[in-house]
């Protein structure tokens, strides 16, 4: 049985859709991804999967139990942490766990043992006493997600959990993710970081209600059709004037402090040697590069569009 | 059957901890009961007292002098002699000496003993309606006890000799004790209900905890039981307060009154969870139910303005206003020893609100985001 099932699940509001015929799975024990830009329709899904919306048309199955029917019965098997911050910002850090932990009926001493572990890798005892209004981003987000672990749910549901977290601080809620998941917890997760799905085994791109693309991210890397090269140079605003002109390019992306050139056919060796002596030294270096997941959904995009 | 209790106690627990860290909530619950009875107590009194009054007397008879101490004896009139002519009287209103003036004829003891009517003059300041409208019932009971004592001439067939029950001495403490009560029982009960409500709403705090295990009810009841209790406190020490300041009577049962508190909190609660259902922010609960709650307490209710004397619209309109059977119940009890079948009519009315006021909210409470 799969922990998620979902089967051409459509919803909209009023005249807006916000998620347009989706289907997939979530396996057991699995760390599923949700990827896509605000507004691509992933709160509306995770909060569907939560019970807190009602299809239009499709059907939602989490652990085999149907949204629509066995509400009560899912809601306390799974742990849940919306997109805003959703504890109460006026309790303590230990308030806030001891509620939900009332709230979902954890036996004191099952509660005992996993307030210690949940205080262990959140780190988050020193705080235990101070008010969840005064943590900081990172810190928020790990006592929201404690209290979404308190009762040992078998899948937990995030929505957007690293957004407006620093760069540290996400890395570290990854890798308590991936201490969750090895518990055997089945874990779906949304991001509007596309560098973040690589944090996941599998992910669904999500582009305006759509899913886009559905697979593993080396997957979706082997399926890019496309040679990609990244380009580094003086100045890249140039070469990405002239890079535009030339025939067989199929798409150019600025990443930072790169160029990314993907081709419509492989360029030669000589293509290149003819190309630096055009643009001269704003080309410093060039080399074959694989798709990041930002590349992979962009040209999904455009070729959906 | 205990584990959701248990809930409710989590909640109720839960709630009473945004209390305490909210100091200002709870100053607010404290203190307006005190602010609203020295308000009305002391400053918005309805009681006459110390009315000043010019007596203008052309006659200086034996009789006048008695008239005046007729007067002076009852207690609400501060005489003072006016010897100016009576046309010039109207600067006794506008420099505001006098609120009443007293006219008294020439030749008034003679007249007195031979013929059945003999005028004295009152005018009246009634610049406010409602004070001019006392001050005249007060001179003609000092009148009629003064024309009783020297045996006016004419014969009258009857006499309506009227006697007040239950507030003999028209003190208004009687009537804005129970009032505040009214009031500040909704005000706590539907104000601060629905905004607890909404502030879960806004925070995006009921999205995360619909997604328990906990039932709707559970969260509503768990949300309400403090306020109920603090509600029932605040009623207490209003009681407390209107007794021993303003010497209001008690002389029904305690139990009935304790009883009956609770029916018109839950009316309100009812009504406040309405609200919260239909509302989405803080803000805009709070005013709805202000909307909802003060004024007609204050102006539908006949906390202030008997009902009879409003248009029809009003009158109507009252019907609805769960504090109108709740003043009836509590002015019953306490001023004249009501019992349960007495006011089994207001509190039927009562209980009637609060089952569609509670109808309602249920229908619309959402378990869901939809």
């Amino acid at each position: 049985m799969n922990a998620i099932e979902i089967t051409n699940f459509h919803k909209s509001f009023g005249p807006v859709t916000a998620v347009d015929n989706a289907s997939l799975t979530v396996k057991p024990g699995e760390l599923f991804g949700l990827i896509g830009p605000d507004g691509a329709g992933k709160t509306t899904l995770m909060r569907a999967i939560c019970t807190l919306l009602l299809p239009d048309s499709g059907q939602i199955l989490v652990n085999g139990m149907d949204t629509t029917r066995d509400v009560g019965k899912i809601r306390a098997s799974i742990g849940y942490m919306p997109q805003r911050f959703s504890l109460y910002q006026d309790l303590s850090v230990a308030q806030n766990l001891r509620f939900f932990a009332d709230l979902f009926q954890v036996p004191p001493e099952e509660r005992t043992r996993r307030l210690e572990q949940l205080y262990q890798f959140s780190r988050l005892e020193p705080f235990r006493n101070r008010l969840a209004g005064d943590l900081s981003g990172g810190m928020k987000q790990k006592l929201a997600l404690s209290c979404a672990l308190i009762h040992t749910p078998d899948l937990l549901v995030l929505d957007e959990p690293t957004y407006g977290v620093d760069p540290v601080s996400r890395k570290e809620f990854w890798d308590i993710l991936r201490t969750i998941q090895q518990e055997g917890t089945t874990i779906l997760v949304s991001t509007a970081y596309m560098d973040e799905a690589d944090q996941c085994e599998r992910v669904a791109l999500f582009f305006r209600g759509r899913i886009a693309g559905l697979d593993t991210p080396d997957g979706l890397r082997r399926d890019y059709p496309h040679p990609l090269y990244r380009l580094e140079g003086s100045d890249l605003r140039a070469l990405r004037r002239f890079f535009q002109d030339i025939p067989t390019v199929h798409s150019i992306q600025l990443f930072g402090d790169a160029l990314h050139v993907s081709f419509a056919q492989p360029p030669q060796p000589g293509d290149w040697r003819g190309w630096q002596d055009a643009v001269g030294s704003s080309l410093s270096h060039w080399e074959a590069h694989p798709p990041t997941i930002e590349d992979i959904f962009l040209d999904l995009i455009r070729s959906a569009s | 059957m205990k584990t959701h209790l248990a809930r409710i106690i989590a909640i109720s627990k839960k709630e009473l901890l945004h209390i305490i860290r909210d100091p200002r909530t709870l100053i607010i619950i404290v203190l307006m009961p005190v602010i609203q009875l020295i308000m009305f107590g002391y400053a918005m009194n309805l009681e006459i007292q110390r009315v000043d009054m010019a007596v203008i007397d052309h006659d200086r008879s034996r009789t006048a002098v008695d008239l005046q101490e007729a007067f002076r004896q009852n207690g609400f009139f501060n005489l003072f002699p006016y010897e100016g002519k009576l046309a010039d009287a109207e600067a006794l209103f506008l420099e505001r000496r006098a609120r009443v003036i007293l006219m008294i004829p020439a030749d008034f003891g003679k007249h007195l003993q031979r013929e059945p009517l003999v005028p004295v003059q009152l005018l009246i300041d009634a610049a406010d309606p409602n004070a001019a409208v006392n001050i005249q019932n007060y001179c003609n009971q000092v009148i009629r006890i003064f024309n009783e004592r020297y045996g006016s001439a004419l014969a009258l067939p009857f006499e309506i000799e009227s006697t007040i029950w239950f507030n003999p001495d028209m003190k208004s403490a009687y009537f804005f004790v129970p009032g505040i009560l009214a009031l500040l029982l909704v005000m706590i009960s539907a104000l601060l209900t629905s905004i607890t409500i909404a502030r879960e709403k806004e925070m995006g705090t009921m999205e995360q905890i619909l997604v328990s295990p906990v039932r709707p009810y559970e969260i509503i009841l768990g949300k309400v039981i403090p306020y109920a209790v603090l509600a029932f406190l605040d009623g207490a020490l209003i009681l407390f307060l209107g007794m021993v300041f303003f010497q209001v009577p008690f002389i029904g049962s305690a139990l009935l009154l304790a009883a009956l508190v609770l029916l018109f909190v839950i009316t309100a609660l009812s009504l406040g969870l309405l609200i919260s259902t239909v509302t989405s922010t803080q803000q805009i609960a709070m005013m709805v139910a202000l909307f909802a709650t003060l004024l007609p307490t204050l102006l539908l209710s006949g906390f202030i303005f008997p009902i009879p004397s409003m248009p029809r619209i009003l009158q109507l309109l009252s019907y609805v206003v769960p504090a109108k059977y709740f003043l009836v119940i509590v002015r019953g009890i306490m001023l004249k020893g009501n019992t349960l079948t007495q006011l089994l009519v207001p509190a039927g009315f009562l209980a009637l609100l609060t089952a569609v006021l509670l109808a309602g909210a249920w229908k619309k409470f959402r378990v869901n985001l939809e």
